[in-house]
């Protein structure tokens, strides 16, 4: 064979290993870009106001960690075709199923709240009145759907997760000093002031917007709703991976935003970041804006449709976005009573916002960990998972990583309930 | 016309109750049986969650008793 025949049949097998993985990639991408939802998007500007670059090196860190995660989700929801509730119910029985279901839903349902008042906040800064944003919200969510098809909803949300990459040209915006990156966010080490309360209690948040329940319903459920088969498996891996890469990206660059221009300030959430930026810059404050509507976005694209999945797989309703709304109506019934009432709550005056904020931290802790011990113990039954259980370096990866995000999101939720325990 | 509008709505209501009722029944008769294999692992991790939801929980009886306080 000639160079030139060699170049051809190789360019050949790189573009079809391409057209194969865009097949197969979307739920990877898609939780992880997700997972920077608007509470992220809030921790994540706070750290950069607070710490400047310090804590960078850390949050690199966390893309492995929610890799290692994530990806036993895509070998269980491949090979035994069940979703996360279903697979509780069937693994465990009826009283961890029940208690994971109904504690997934109010924890979904709370942390759609919680999207809601960062898309209201952001569109806000922009003049939209709360509920013309909840409208819209209602109106594009109810678009991708409605043409019973999950490949255009995977397409629509993948453009959504493009655009939270506007984070990017934002730090190129602010002009940061690149040495001082360098030097200052990516050689781990405690900032100047040492290791404070705040600082741990930053670790902690960080650490709490890496992994949350509604992530491991939702790629299982996906997984399978997309039909993706064993042989898939390492595509839907890699699918993964640069998700995790993505979301550190897209944080880290939201991190270098608010380090360079908001450094020292004390901000409580990132619509506020934006409005501090508007006036330094208004490109700069509109991007800010942008993102954050979408993080909230995306986040309830994820949130809601990760209840009606695991809803669906235990009623045994149809629940596909591949069925039209009348053959699978309790699917999409439910998934908008979630997002209508949840939208609803951000319209009552006088509603405690606040405190339901606080509430989502500490809901979620009861299910963190027991969907993370599930999920390892599964990946360890020999019956049904076969050759793709956990080797033995997963399962100390997997044990280690589970065992750290209990103990520190418990603190978390400790702090949030005794605030003068920590701070 | 009023008393005929809130009987119509009780019975609907009736007959959802009762069949969610009989749903979860059924529910739970089918995964009645665990199908993961019980080690020592997955004893001692089951034993691990009671424990530590029994904690959480506790706490936050806690933190509303003092805030009704």
């Amino acid at each position: 064979m000639n160079f030139w025949a060699r170049l051809f049949y190789n360019w050949r097998r790189v573009w079809k290993a391409l057209k194969l993985y865009g097949i197969i990639a979307g739920p990877g991408i898609i939780v992880m870009v997700a997972d920077n939802d608007a509470g992220g998007i809030t921790t994540y500007a706070a750290t950069g106001a607070k710490f400047g670059y310090s804590l960078l090196w850390f949050l690199i860190l966390l893309g492995p960690i929610a890799f290692f995660i994530q990806e036993m989700t895509v070998r269980l929801g491949a090979v035994t075709k069940r979703g996360h509730a279903e697979s509780i119910f069937h693994g465990f029985g009826p009283f961890w199923g029940w208690f994971s279901l109904v504690d997934l839903i109010l924890i979904d349902w709370l942390t759609l709240i919680t999207e809601f008042i960062g898309m209201t906040a952001a569109l806000s800064i922009f003049h939209v009145p709360p509920l013309a944003t909840v409208l819209f919200v209602i109106l594009i969510m109810g678009t991708m759907i409605v043409r019973g098809n999950y490949w255009t909803w995977e397409k629509i949300a993948l453009f959504f997760c493009a655009v939270n990459l506007v984070y990017i040209p934002c730090a190129f915006i602010v002009r940061p000093s690149i040495s001082s990156i360098l030097s200052n966010g990516l050689i781990p080490h405690i900032p100047a002031g040492g290791i404070t309360n705040s600082f741990f209690f930053f670790l902690m948040a960080n650490i709490g917007t890496t992994i949350a329940p509604w992530m491991v319903f939702f790629q299982q459920s996906a997984v399978v709703d997309k039909g993706i088969q064993e042989k898939d498996i390492l595509w839907a891996r890699i699918d993964t991976f640069l998700g995790s890469m993505f979301t550190v990206i897209v944080a880290a660059f939201c991190i270098i935003v608010t380090g360079t221009l908001l450094r020292g300030v004390d901000i409580r959430d990132a619509a506020e970041a934006a409005v501090q930026l508007m006036g330094i810059n208004k490109y700069l404050g509109t991007l800010l804006a942008i993102g954050l509507f979408d993080a909230g976005l995306l986040g309830a694209i994820c949130i809601s449709l990760a209840s009606s999945w695991a809803f669906g797989e235990v009623f045994g309703w149809a629940h596909s976005l591949n069925s039209r709304i009348r053959e699978a109506q309790w699917f999409y019934a439910f998934y908008f009573f979630a997002l209508i009432s949840a939208g609803a709550v951000v319209l009552i005056p006088g509603a405690p916002l606040v405190l339901i904020t606080l509430f989502v931290q500490v809901i979620a802790v009861t299910l963190l960990p027991a969907s993370l011990v599930f999920l390892i113990l599964m990946l360890n039954n020999e019956e049904s998972m076969g050759r793709y259980r956990n080797n033995v370096f997963q399962n100390v990866a997997n044990v280690a990583i589970a065992l750290a995000i209990i103990a520190l999101s418990t603190m978390y939720a400790i702090s949030t309930l005794f605030p003068n325990w920590l701070r | 016309m009023g008393e005929l509008f809130i009987g119509v709505i009780a019975r609907r209501i009736g007959r959802f109750a009762g069949a969610t009722a009989a749903q979860i029944s059924a529910i739970n008769k089918k995964y009645a049986t665990p199908h993961i294999k019980t080690t020592p692992a997955v004893r001692a991790s089951l034993l691990f969650l009671r424990l530590y939801l029994l904690a959480l929980v506790g706490l936050l009886v806690y933190k509303f008793v003092t805030l009704v306080r």
